[in-house]
C-alpha cells in the first residue's frame, strides 16, 4: 500500500495511522482509502486491531483513556484529528452502529428523534421516524408500538432500531463493528439486505468475523493480521495485510497469509 | 487407598457434620430474628403510645408553655412545619450540589487524584457526627451573625442538615451513573451527541430512580437529625408566618421530643409521644417510597 493510490472518489482515508494503548502499540502504519457509496468490510483474527481502527474514524477512541493516534485520518479532505476539530461534528457525520445492541432506554420513537433532535432536525418527526425505521427494515415489526419501550424488540430488530437511528441523522459515513455478532442467521441476513440499501446513500465500512458476510455484503474488503511483538514485550501488534476489491481478495489475494486466513487455515 | 470405603448415599442426620450443619442455621436465624427486634418494638411502642394521642388539635395547635395549671398542652402544628420547611431548605442546598458532584465524579473526572480526594472525602464526611456538623453551622453562622444578623435560625437549622445529606447524595449519584452501561454513552456519542447532552437525556434519566432513592434515604436521615438542629435552629413555638420568619429561631419535631420528653409535666410528655408518632411515620414513608421509587423505571435496561 502506498500514497500514489489516492482517488478523487474515496471517502475516508487512513494516511500512516498507528494506534497506541498505553505504552502498547494495538494497530501501526494502516494507510486505506475507502470509497465513496462502497461497502468496506475489516476482516482478520481476534486482536487484529480491526475494530480499533474503526472506531479511530469517528473518533471513539477518545472515550478510551490512554489511547493515542498517530498519522492521520482524512475525511472529505480534512484530517479529524487536528487540533481545531470538534469530535462531536465528526461522529454527526461519521455515525456508528455497535456490536451489541444499545437502543437508548427511551421509546422506540424517541430512539429515532433523540439523534435527530441533537442535531437540530427541523423537518417533520413523524416522518422521519417512519423513514428512517423503513430504510432500516424494521417499520413493520415496531410500527403499532412506538411508544415501547426500544428493549420491547428481539436483538435483531433492536440492532436494526440502531441501524435506523443512525440513518435518522444522515451521516455521510456509517461505520459498522461486527454488527451481526449478537445475532441469530436470519435477523443477519436482515442485517445484510439493509447494508445492500443503504449503500446507494451511505459509505459503509463494517467489521466482522464472518468471511462469508463479508463476501456477500462488501465491495471492498481489507484483511488485517497480528504479529507477535518483540519477544521481551509479548502481546501483538496488528497490520493491514492486503485492501482491495472484495473478490479480488476472495478469488486472487496477493498475499500468503490472506489466501490461508479465508481459506479457514488458522484465525 | 487413601480414602475410606465408599458410604450410602443415604442421608444420615446422625453425622457430625449434618448435625452442625443444622445447629448453625437454628443459631443464625436467632440472630437474624434479635437483630429486627429492636426495630418491631421501638416502632410498635412508638406507634402504639403516641398513636393515642394523636388529634387534630395536637396536629395543628401550637405548643402552651409546660406548666401543670394550663387545660391543654396545645399541639406540634409548628414542629411539623418546621421539620418539613428545614427539611426542604436542606434538599435545596444539598441536591445540587451533591446530584453535580456525582455527575463531575462519574462523568467527568478521570479517576484521578482530586476525585479520589474527593470521594474519599465524601466517605469520611458520611461519618462525622451528627453534633460536629451542628457545632460547625453554629460557630461560622450562628455565631458570627453572617445571616443579616440573625443567630438561631431555620435556614442554618436547613443548612447544617444539608450538610449530612451531602456524602449520601454524592455517593449514590456517583454509584448510580457508573452503572449505567457504557453502551449508552457510546450510543449517544454514536449519533453525534455532545456530553452534556449525553449526560442530561441518557445516563440521568437511566440512574434517575437509584438518584431519587438516595436523595429520599438522604432526606429520611436529616429529617430526624437533632443535635444539628440544637445548635442551629434552637426551638420555638410558634409558626412561622412570613419570610422573615426563616431567619429567627425554629421548632421541629426531633428537637421537640427532646425537650418536652425531659418535662416533668404529663401534658408535654404526651406531647413528645405524638412528636415521636408523626416522626416515624413521616421516617417510615420516606424509606417505603424510595422502595417504591427504585421499583420503578419502565424503560430500563434489565425490565422490559
Amino acid at each position: 500500500m502506498n500514497k500514489n493510490n489516492i482517488k478523487s472518489s474515496s471517502s475516508v482515508s487512513l494516511d500512516n495511522v498507528s494506534i497506541t494503548y498505553g505504552n502498547s502499540v494495538a494497530v501501526k502504519n494502516v494507510f486505506c482509502e475507502i470509497e465513496k457509496n462502497q461497502v468496506t468490510s475489516f476482516i482478520g483474527p481476534s486482536g487484529c486491531g480491526k475494530s480499533t481502527v474503526i472506531r479511530a474514524i469517528n473518533r471513539m477512541n477518545d472515550l478510551i483513556e490512554g489511547c493515542k493516534l498517530s498519522g492521520s485520518v482524512i475525511f472529505e479532505g480534512i484530517d479529524i484529528y487536528a487540533e481545531d476539530i470538534d469530535p462531536v461534528e465528526v461522529r454527526r457525520r461519521i455515525g456508528m452502529v455497535f456490536q451489541q445492541p444499545n437502543p437508548f432506554p427511551k421509546s422506540i420513537y424517541e430512539n429515532i428523534a433523540f439523534g435527530a433532535r441533537v442535531n437540530g432536525y427541523k423537518g417533520n418527526m413523524d416522518q422521519l421516524v417512519e423513514e428512517s425505521l423503513t430504510k432500516a427494515a424494521v417499520w413493520d415489526e415496531c410500527k403499532d408500538k412506538l411508544n415501547e419501550s426500544g428493549y420491547s424488540l428481539s436483538g435483531g430488530q433492536q440492532q436494526r432500531l440502531c441501524i435506523a437511528r443512525t440513518i435518522a441523522i444522515e451521516p455521510d459515513v456509517i461505520l459498522m463493528d461486527e454488527p451481526c455478532s449478537a445475532l441469530d442467521p436470519l435477523s443477519t441476513l436482515k442485517i445484510e439486505e439493509t447494508i445492500h440499501e443503504l449503500k446507494k446513500n451511505f459509505t459503509i465500512i463494517i467489521v466482522t468475523h464472518n468471511m462469508q458476510q463479508a463476501n456477500r455484503v462488501s465491495d471492498y474488503t481489507a484483511f488485517f493480521n497480528t504479529e507477535k511483538k518483540d519477544k521481551s514485550q509479548g502481546g501483538k501488534i496488528g497490520f493491514l495485510v492486503e485492501f482491495n476489491k472484495t473478490k479480488n481478495i476472495f478469488n486472487s489475494p496477493k498475499q500468503k497469509s490472506t489466501q490461508d486466513y479465508i481459506s479457514g487455515k488458522f484465525g | 487407598m487413601n480414602y475410606p470405603s465408599k458410604k450410602s448415599l443415604t442421608y444420615n442426620p446422625s453425622l457430625i457434620r449434618n448435625i452442625w450443619n443444622k445447629a448453625l442455621t437454628i443459631i443464625s436465624a436467632l440472630f437474624a430474628i434479635i437483630s429486627v427486634l429492636p426495630l418491631i418494638l421501638v416502632i410498635s411502642y412508638v406507634l402504639i403510645k403516641g398513636g393515642s394521642y394523636i388529634n387534630i388539635d395536637t396536629l395543628i395547635l401550637e405548643p402552651e408553655p409546660p406548666g401543670d395549671d394550663l387545660l391543654s398542652a396545645g399541639g406540634i402544628g409548628p414542629a411539623i412545619t418546621g421539620t418539613f420547611i428545614m427539611s426542604i431548605i436542606a434538599s435545596f442546598i444539598s441536591i445540587p450540589v451533591g446530584v453535580g458532584g456525582g455527575i463531575y465524579l462519574a462523568e467527568y473526572s478521570k479517576s484521578g487524584k482530586f476525585a479520589k480526594f474527593i470521594r474519599f472525602g465524601s466517605n469520611v464526611l458520611a461519618g462525622v457526627p451528627s453534633i460536629i456538623a451542628g457545632v460547625f453551622i453554629y460557630a461560622i453562622i450562628v455565631s458570627t451573625k453572617i445571616l443579616f444578623g440573625s443567630m438561631f435560625s431555620g435556614i442554618a437549622g436547613g443548612i447544617s442538615l444539608s450538610i449530612l445529606m451531602l456524602p449520601t447524595i454524592i455517593k449514590t449519584t456517583d454509584e448510580a451513573l457508573k452503572l449505567v452501561s457504557n453502551d449508552m454513552r457510546r450510543a449517544a456519542f454514536g449519533v453525534g451527541a455532545s456530553k452534556f447532552t449525553m449526560i442530561t437525556n441518557i445516563t440521568l434519566p437511566a440512574a434517575f430512580t437509584s438518584i431519587s432513592t438516595g436523595i429520599l434515604l438522604a432526606l429520611a436521615r436529616a429529617a430526624g437529625e437533632t443535635a444539628p438542629l440544637i445548635f442551629t435552629a434552637l426551638f420555638s413555638r410558634y409558626y412561622i408566618t412570613s419570610f422573615d420568619d426563616l431567619f429567627y429561631e425554629m421548632g421541629s419535631l426531633s428537637v421537640l421530643i427532646y425537650n418536652f420528653a425531659l418535662e416533668p409535666y404529663e401534658a408535654q410528655n404526651q406531647l413528645a409521644w405524638a412528636a415521636s408518632f408523626i416522626l416515624v411515620i413521616v421516617l417510615l414513608g420516606l424509606n417505603i417510597l424510595s422502595r417504591w421509587i427504585g421499583t420503578l423505571g419502565a424503560f430500563s435496561k434489565n425490565k422490559v
